[in-house]
C-alpha cells in the first residue's frame, strides 16, 4: 500500500515535470518565425514512417546503423514491459500481465534477448566514443557537456539493462523456491545464467534484490524521461515530428523570400501587389534564432549530435572551421538562452546584446559552406543545417553588406555584365565563331 | 532566338549556355560539344545570345537574394516573351535554378540537364553512339552536387558513359555520398577559408586512386576544380578531365 502511494507520487511527479519541460521546448521552438507546413500529408506520413519509425537512413552506415536499430527496437519493445511495471507499481501486483500465459512467457523471453542485444550495442557505442575515438566523436564542438551527455545516456542504458537481468534472476530464483508472492511466470533465456549466482542467497536478499532492481529500473526510466529535455537524447521524441515536417522539395531548391520579391518585383511589374507593409520594419536573412523558422529550431532540438553531417562535410574534412553539427548545436544553445531570458522577463525577450550569428556562429563558418547538401543528405532525422547557413549569408549580405571582397566583386560583375566575371554581355555568343 | 522568332520559327528546345559555357575558354569546348550533338541529331535549338544573363545562382548561394531576383526576373521576362517551353542547360547550377527556383518568380519551363538530353536521345535511337577512343577506357564519374543530391539525377550521366563501352569505375564517395569538387556555394569565386587542404585536391585524389584515363564530369565548375586537382598531382599526362558531352561528341567524331 505504502509502496503504491510512493510509486504514484513518483509517477505523477515525473509526468508533471516532463509535461512542463515539453511545454518549454514547444515555446522555445515557437520563438522562430511562423511558416505553414501541411502540404502532401500522405507523403509526410510516408517519410516519417520510413525515416523515423523505419530508421531508413541509419543503415547507410551499417555498423552504427544496425547497432542503433537494436537499441531502438529494444527501447520500443521493452516499454511494453514497462507498462506492466506501471500496473504492478500502482496495484502492488506481481507480473500483472502473466495471465497471458504462454504468450507472456514468450514476450519476457524475447525482451531478455532484446535487452542483451541492447546492452551489447550500447557497450559498442561507448567503445566507439571512448576507446576507438572515432573522428566524428572527437570534434571540438563535443568538448565538455556534449561528451558527458553522450556517456551518461549510454551508462544509464547499461544500468537499466543490468537491473532488468538482476531482477529477473532474483525473480526466477524466488519462483523456483515456491515463494507465495512470486508465482511462476515468464521465461528467462538470458537471466537463467544470472540465477545460479544467486542460488545460495537467502529469500530476504533475493526479495531485496528483486525489489531494488525493480525500483531502479522504473525510477531510472522516469528519471531518463525527464533527462530528455536537457539532452541531445530528445531526438527519440522529436525525430517523429521533425521527419513529418521534412523538406519534400528537391534539395537543390532554396527558398525564395517574398520579402525580397516585394522590393524587386515592382521594378518589373507595376501591377505587382505588395505582400507586406512597406513601412513595417523588416529583416532579411537571419541574425538570431527569432529570424529563423520554427522548423529550423525544431531541427536544432532534434539533433542528437551524431556528427554524420560533419563527417560528410567537404569543408570540415579539409580542416575548415565549418561543422554542420556545430551549427545545429549553436542554434539550440542560443534558443535555450533566449528561452531562459524570456522566462526571466515575463515571457518577453529582453535584448541581451548577443546573437546567434556573431556570438555562437562566426561568419568564417558561414562563408566556408559549399551548399553541397551532403550534411542534409546524411542526417538520419532530416535536419537541414544548410537552410540556417543560407539565412545567415542573406543577413550578412543584405543587411550588413559584409560579403567577402571577392564575392562583392562577383556581385558587381553580375550587376554590370550579367555574368560573374568581367566579360561584356555582347561577347556572350562569341563561342559560336571560335 | 531573336533571329528564329523574326523568321517565324519555333525551336524544339532552348539551349541555356550559361556564363561559364559562354565565357570560360575550357567550358566553351563543352558548349560546342553539346551543340555538335544537337546538330548531329538535327534537333532545332536556339540560344538567347546576348539576351541571356546570369541566372543569379552564385548570387543566391551567397545570400544576395536581391541580385538573384533581379537577374531571375529579367531572364524570365525574356523567356516568357519568347514563349519558351523547354530548356536544356550545360551546367547543373543553371539547371537547378531554372528548374526549381524560377517557378516561384513566374518562370515555368521544362528544364533538363544536357546529360539527361543525351541519354534521352540515345534511348530514343536518335543518337547512335560508339565508344570510339574511349572503348574500354577506365572512366570515373564525379557527381555534381546540384545534379546528384540537389536533383536526384544519378543515372543519366552513367548510362551515357556505359553506352561508350567504357570501364565505368565508382569512387568511394559517389551518388548520394558524392563529395563536392569545392566550387559550389559561390566558393568558385573566392579563396577558401583557412584549413588543412583544398576540397578539389581531396576529391581529385580520390578519383586518381582508380588511375583513370578520364575523370568525367557534368559541370563546368567541377571541370575547372578537378582539372586543377589533376595538375596539382602532375597527372595531366595520364588522366583527362572531360565533360560527358565531350566524351560522346569526341568518341563519335560529331
Amino acid at each position: 500500500m505504502l509502496a503504491s502511494i510512493i510509486f504514484l507520487i513518483l509517477l505523477g511527479g515525473a509526468v508533471a515535470f516532463f509535461t512542463r519541460n515539453a511545454k518549454r521546448i514547444r515555446r522555445n521552438i515557437m520563438i522562430g518565425r511562423d511558416i505553414t507546413i501541411n502540404d502532401n500529408k500522405a507523403e509526410r506520413w510516408r517519410t516519417m514512417m520510413k525515416v523515423a519509425l523505419g530508421q531508413g537512413k541509419m543503415v547507410s552506415r551499417p555498423v552504427s546503423g544496425i547497432m542503433h536499430i537494436l537499441v531502438y527496437v529494444g527501447f520500443i519493445l521493452i516499454n511494453i514491459e514497462v507498462l506492466e511495471m506501471l500496473v504492478d507499481g500502482i496495484f502492488g501486483s506481481h507480473r500483472a500481465f502473466s495471465f497471458m500465459g504462454v504468450f507472456y512467457n514468450f514476450l519476457i523471453g524475447f525482451f531478455e534477448i532484446l535487452a542483451l542485444l541492447t546492452f551489447v550495442a550500447v557497450v559498442v557505442f561507448w567503445l566507439r566514443r571512448n576507446v576507438i575515438k572515432l573522428a566524428r566523436f572527437t570534434k571540438p564542438e563535443l568538448k565538455g557537456f556534449p561528451t558527458i551527455d553522450a556517456n551518461a545516456i549510454l551508462i544509464t542504458e547499461m544500468v537499466l539493462m543490468t537491473a532488468l537481468m538482476l531482477m529477473n534472476g532474483a525473480d526466477q530464483t524466488l519462483q523456483a523456491r515456491g515463494n507465495a508472492h512470486y508465482h511462476t511466470a515468464g521465461s528467462f533465456p538470458i537471466s537463467q545464467f544470472v540465477a545460479p549466482l544467486m542460488s545460495n542467497w537467502s529469500d530476504g536478499a533475493l526479495v531485496f534484490t528483486e525489489r531494488f532492481t525493480w525500483w531502479l529500473h522504473i525510477v531510472g526510466i522516469l528519471a531518463f524521461l525527464n533527462y530528455l529535455p536537457y539532452s541531445k537524447h530528445l531526438h527519440i521524441v522529436l525525430a517523429f515530428p521533425n521527419t513529418w515536417y521534412s523538406n519534400l522539395k528537391p534539395k537543390g531548391q532554396f527558398t525564395t523570400p517574398d520579402t525580397v520579391t516585394d522590393v524587386v518585383a515592382p521594378n518589373f511589374d507595376p501591377a505587382y501587389q505588395l505582400k507586406y507593409d512597406p513601412n513595417a520594419p523588416m529583416r532579411f536573412g537571419a541574425k538570431d534564432v527569432m529570424d529563423l523558422t520554427w522548423k529550423n529550431l525544431m531541427d536544432a532540438y532534434s539533433c542528437t549530435e551524431c556528427g554524420r553531417c560533419t563527417s560528410a562535410c567537404p569543408q570540415n574534412l579539409t580542416g575548415k572551421k565549418l561543422s554542420p553539427r556545430k551549427i545545429m548545436m549553436d542554434t539550440r544553445d542560443r534558443m535555450e538562452e533566449v528561452g531562459k531570458n524570456m522566462d526571466a522577463n515575463n515571457g518577453e525577450f529582453k535584448d541581451d546584446g548577443k546573437s546567434l550569428l556573431g556570438d555562437y556562429i562566426t561568419s568564417e563558418e558561414v562563408w566556408a559552406c559549399n551548399t553541397c547538401n551532403a550534411c542534409v543528405q546524411e542526417c538520419p532525422v532530416n535536419i537541414d543545417p544548410l537552410a540556417i547557413i543560407v539565412e545567415m549569408r542573406r543577413y550578412l549580405v543584405m543587411e550588413q553588406s559584409a560579403a567577402p571582397a571577392e564575392l562583392t566583386g562577383m556581385f558587381t560583375n553580375i550587376e554590370n555584365n550579367s555574368a560573374p566575371w568581367q566579360f561584356s554581355p555582347s561577347e556572350r555568343a562569341s563561342w559560336v565563331n571560335q | 532566338m531573336a533571329e528564329m522568332t523574326a523568321s517565324g520559327e519555333t525551336p524544339e528546345i532552348l539551349f541555356w549556355v550559361g556564363c561559364a559555357g559562354s565565357f570560360d575558354d575550357r567550358a566553351k569546348k563543352i558548349t560546342r560539344a553539346i551543340t555538335r550533338i544537337l546538330n548531329h541529331v538535327g534537333m532545332k535549338f536556339a540560344i538567347l545570345g546576348s539576351e541571356e544573363g546570369c541566372t543569379g545562382e552564385p548570387a543566391k548561394r551567397s545570400g544576395n537574394e536581391f541580385l538573384y531576383q533581379m537577374q531571375a526576373m529579367q531572364n524570365i521576362m525574356v523567356m516568357n516573351g519568347y514563349g519558351i517551353q523547354k530548356i536544356v542547360t550545360g551546367c547543373p547550377h543553371c539547371f537547378n535554378t531554372l528548374k526549381n527556383e524560377y517557378p516561384a518568380l513566374g518562370g515555368n519551363y521544362e528544364v533538363i540537364h544536357h546529360t539527361q538530353l543525351v541519354q534521352q536521345l540515345i534511348d530514343a535511337g536518335k543518337l547512335k553512339v560508339d565508344g570510339g577512343e574511349f572503348n574500354g577506357k577506365k572512366i570515373v564519374f564525379h557527381d555534381p552536387c546540384y545534379l546528384g543530391r540537389g536533383n536526384n539525377v544519378y543515372e543519366a550521366p552513367r548510362e551515357v558513359i556505359k553506352s561508350l563501352d567504357a570501364d565505368l569505375a565508382e569512387m568511394k564517395r559517389s551518388r548520394v555520398k558524392g563529395f563536392c569538387c569545392g566550387a559550389g556555394g559561390a566558393q568558385m569565386f573566392k579563396e577558401a577559408e583557412h584549413g588543412d587542404r583544398e576540397v578539389n585536391v581531396a576529391r581529385t585524389e580520390e578519383a586518381l586512386e582508380h588511375n583513370p584515363d578520364v575523370i568525367a564530369v557534368g559541370c563546368p565548375f567541377c571541370n575547372t576544380m578537378i582539372t586543377d586537382g589533376v595538375k596539382h598531382f602532375n597527372k595531366e599526362g595520364q588522366t583527362k578531365v572531360l565533360d560527358v558531352a565531350e566524351l560522346v561528341a569526341d568518341a563519335n567524331k560529331l
